[in-house]
């Protein structure tokens, strides 16, 4: 079986315009809705308390919701998770509570009208550790940028560094706009995902690129456009197969790995998509608009590398 | 007919079977069972094995598998019923002996155990469990320093006979002695760098009068910072120790924290009162010449007294001086006499002889047991001691008792109830907290979520394993099946890897697998494609599988390596749950490399690379 029976002949440079055109209101839209609609934070940045709680039978959501404003706590958010009978409750920090007694708490008063409730987990993360869980997280990020940017300039060429890096920006822009605009929960284990789409996203990139190395040292004549047209055609069912496993790996993630990592599926899921689609479509154009030459990545430089003589 | 070199597909041969040997505990899974350790914490031997296999035998539990571990010993069970027989069994026979805790151990074969093999471990969200996030308060251990320091000075001070009029704290890092005279300056100058000489003075005089300020320099304060940090990590570590948790982790997190994780606890309450408790034991002898009721009444103690509250509410005159205190114990249990509850103490050498002192002067007279607690409290909670900002410091008198003879190390104290005694004894055996600790971040999984995390990332990893294989084998027809095992000599690579590491495997480290067989993948589609590729530019089957391999080895090794930045990074900045995902990640890069490199092209080359004719390959 085969993706492409002959080879392609796209000619993704030519149009590379319309696809600006295309990130570029995608990722308008994504900042909006960050900045303005914002993310859905988990207490793992804003701090709180988040209780799982397993009913013996259906529960009755108004029903928690009232016993826990007889508690006190009237500021509760109260949805089922999962089957009908789990239910998490989410409680924003306050100040001077002693946070770790909450959850006995409100354990305390759900078992008041439903003895059969049992506490399946519950969560406390202190303010201040949310805000600096938030900090760790970006700078892991920017960290990981830096790192990646200085890799690829060294192993392949300022200009395709570049690339590689809008590309990697781009990704997980578009998977913060998804998760505002959805209002999904953002936790740590999101942003865990998220810096996988990075991952992901260089590495689909990182082959587009490695093609176009090799093209433009193999042929020596050529427009760059008509090079990269053709190095993006060599890989594109490779590109295309990639995804497809990574995607029947994450569905299945998705579908069966439960609640808990639903948040963490689906920004995988949509961070593969859009990686795909920045490799093909936004990395290699970003790296011609640079003014890519044949010179940039003569073989003088590829012999470098001495890994590349291994098998 | 191409050639490979025999040495890559013996190492790939050799690799693989130490891999298959490595991930093999994995496949028995768990078993419910018992870690016994001795109360008097001495190891376990044979004999006290066989004393305890004996006490089962005769109850007629059947134990499935026992064996030391340490100094303790982990008896298997088939089922949680047995499990719980034979704990209640235990506990009948020999009530005092043995601390016993549920927990899980490996159902592997004796002979892996033998050999030291052991199972990957799973993190709290897999098996259950509690994690928390302390804050260690360092201002009050320096606080607690300088409280100390005062004691110190006061007796130094009255064993000097020198005449002062107060000593108390300045600031948050000093002491302040006012004496009567400005011309003891010098002596207690004298007198305090004979204590320590490394103090840093200020000498005041005013008149008639003159004071002697001491303070901690900088250095000395970070120093007892971290002390404080070392000390409560040790102490919790005992706690830890004492509640019978099986394999917990007690840590220093960054520069002020400490994390604890106690695996298979299901009450954090009761983890957590016992772990943040700072409760301790003064002794002071009863100060019988005032009268305590007047005192109560003005509200203030005579001079070189304190007013302190019995358990009954009434109250009682003590002196200023500390005989001993909980840091001097050495060890406590908890115990009976005289049919009431009680703790049998011992002194170490210093508080023995003040106490020997104290006693021998005042046979006859009563001496006290002040209780001590430390909580931390909220603006509007009441306290019934002493509030310092959020911190509420509780003292009572436990006991009053008349001393009817002569004691130093050893002896016991009652006036409590029977639960309070075991914790208090627990506590005194642990030792006392350094710096008061906060609570942070708590996090707790129950069993029943556990199980059901490890059964649903499981299932999620093997469904999507197997769509995988489906896709590759129709896809790439048997060089795609080539491909699914290598996946699958991927996964048993990827396991043996972190059972021999004893990394920890969490629910977000299931989801790093599953993503890095999607990426494993991607290393045998970059090659099969390659050769496809070949093949169309008219290049013959053994060259065009040489040259996949060779053409698509920058690109395979590019694409990892920035993946693999991103791994370390996540690694290195991330807790919790990404530091979990990026474990199996960075590891899942490593051998997923080894295997599609040199295990496909090996497989390969087994298969097509020795025939002589090859029209075509099955790519």
């Amino acid at each position: 079986m085969e993706f492409f029976k002959n080879r392609t002949g796209f000619r993704f440079m030519a149009q590379r315009r319309r696809w600006y055109a295309v990130s570029a209101a995608l990722l308008l839209a994504s900042l909006l809705l960050v900045a303005f609609r914002g993310l859905n934070l988990g207490i793992d940045f804003t701090g709180g308390v988040v209780l799982e709680l397993s009913f013996p039978q259906e529960a009755d959501l108004d029903q928690v919701r009232g016993a826990l404003a007889t508690a006190g706590h009237a500021d509760a958010a109260v949805q089922s998770f999962g089957t009908s009978r789990e239910v998490l409750v989410r409680l924003l920090p306050k100040e001077g509570e002693d946070t770790a007694a909450v959850g006995q708490d409100v354990l305390g008063a759900l078992q008041s009208f439903e003895p059969g409730v049992q506490l399946r987990r519950t969560e406390v993360v202190g303010a201040q550790i949310g805000a600096e869980l938030a900090e760790q997280g970006a700078l892991a990020a920017l960290f990981a940028f830096l790192m990646i940017l200085a890799y690829v300039a060294i192993r392949f060429q300022w200009k395709l560094a570049i690339g590689s890096i809008v590309a990697a920006l781009h990704d997980p822009i578009l998977v913060l706009g998804f998760f505002a605009a959805t209002q999904l929960t953002f936790d740590l284990a999101t942003l865990a995902a998220i810096l996988a789409v990075v991952g992901y996203s260089l590495n689909d990139t990182i082959v587009v690129f490695d093609r176009i190395r090799e093209r433009f040292v193999m042929t020596r004549k050529g427009a760059p456009a008509e090079i990269i047209d053709l190095a993006i055609n060599d890989t594109l069912s490779r590109t295309l197969m990639t995804s497809v496993t990574t995607l029947i790996a994450v569905v299945s993630l998705l579908v069966f790995a439960g609640d808990t990592l639903a948040g963490f599926a689906i920004a995988l899921f949509i961070g593969v998509l859009v990686g795909t689609y920045s490799s093909i479509f936004v990395a290699s154009s970003v790296a011609l608009d640079l003014k890519l030459t044949a010179r940039d990545l003569m073989p003088a430089q590829r012999e470098k590398g001495a890994v590349d003589d291994m098998p | 007919m191409h050639t490979y070199p025999a040495w890559r597909l013996w190492l790939v041969a050799v690799v693989v079977a130490a891999a298959l040997l490595l991930a093999l505990p994995n496949v028995f899974g768990d078993a419910p069972a018992l870690h016994l350790s001795r109360d008097d914490r001495a190891a376990f031997t044979d004999q006290t094995q066989a004393a305890v296999t004996s006490i089962l035998e005769q109850k007629g539990i059947p134990v499935d598998a026992a064996w030391l571990e340490g100094d303790r010993l982990v008896m298997r069970f088939d089922d949680v019923t047995q499990q719980l027989q034979a704990r209640d069994a235990i506990k009948a026979a020999a009530p005092l002996e043995y601390l016993i805790a549920l927990s899980q151990a490996p159902r592997m074969p004796g002979w892996m155990r033998a050999l030291g093999l052991k199972p990957m471990s799973l993190g709290l969200d897999l098996r259950g469990g509690v994690y928390f996030l302390y804050e260690v308060d360092v201002a009050g251990a320096v606080k607690q320093l300088i409280d100390s320091m005062e004691r110190d000075y006061r007796t130094l001070l009255r064993n000097e006979r020198i005449p002062f009029t107060s000593i108390a704290p300045v600031g948050t890092d000093g002491v302040k002695i006012e004496l009567r005279s400005g011309a003891d300056v010098p002596r207690v100058t004298e007198a305090l760098r004979k204590l320590d000489p490394l103090l840093t003075l200020q000498e005041e005089r005013l008149g008639e009068i003159g004071s002697v300020t001491v303070r901690l320099t900088p250095d000395q304060i970070k120093q007892r910072q971290d002390f404080a940090i070392q000390q409560n990590i040790t102490t919790l570590r005992n706690r830890v120790d004492e509640l019978g948790v099986t394999e917990p982790i007690v840590a220093r997190q960054g520069v002020d924290r400490i994390t604890v994780q106690l695996p298979g606890v299901q009450d954090p309450n009761e983890a957590l009162r016992v772990l943040g408790a700072t409760a301790t034991l003064e002794f002071r002898l009863v100060d019988d010449q005032n009268d305590a009721a007047e005192a109560a009444r003005l509200g203030r103690a005579p001079l070189g007294s304190r007013l302190y509250q019995t358990r009954e509410g009434s109250p009682v005159l003590l002196k200023r001086e500390v005989i001993a205190s909980g840091e001097q114990l050495v060890d406590a249990s908890s115990g009976f006499s005289e049919g009431q509850p009680a703790v049998h103490v011992k002194l170490d050498a210093r508080g023995a002889a003040q106490m020997l002192d104290t006693t021998r002067e005042n046979l006859g007279r009563p001496m006290a047991v002040v209780f001590i607690e430390k909580k931390r409290i909220t603006e509007t909670d009441p306290c019934n001691g002493v509030r310092s900002g959020s911190e509420c410091t509780e003292e009572e008198v436990i006991s009053v008792a008349t001393i009817r003879g002569v004691f130093s190390s050893n002896f016991q104290i009652t006036g409590l109830m029977a639960g309070e005694a075991r914790e208090l004894a627990l506590l005194l055996r642990a030792g006392s907290l350094a710096a008061p600790l906060y609570i942070v971040e708590q996090r707790t999984v129950g069993p029943s979520l556990g199980q059901d995390n490890v059964e649903a990332g499981f299932k999620a990893l093997l469904i999507g394993l197997l769509g995988m294989f489906i896709f590759l084998g129709i896809y790439y027809r048997r060089f795609g099946l080539v491909a699914c095992v290598v996946l699958f000599m991927n996964m048993v690579l990827l396991t043996a890897l972190m059972s021999l590491l004893q990394a920890t495997l969490s629910l977000p480290g299931i989801a790093g697998i599953v993503l890095t067989v999607g990426m494993a993948a991607d290393a045998n589609i970059l090659i099969y494609e390659r050769i496809r590729e070949e093949l169309r530019n008219g290049m013959s089957p053994h060259a065009a599988i040489n040259a996949g391999f060779d053409k698509a080895f920058s690109a395979i090794a590019d694409s990892n390596i920035t993946t693999l930045i991103a791994g370390i990074v996540l690694f290195t900045f991330g807790t919790g749950p990404v530091r979990g995902f990026a474990v199996t990640l960075c590891l899942g890069i490593l051998t997923s490399l080894f295997s599609a490199i040199l295990g496909s092209r090996g497989l390969i080359h087994l298969i097509w690379g020795r025939r002589r004719k090859l029209e075509a390959l099955p790519v």
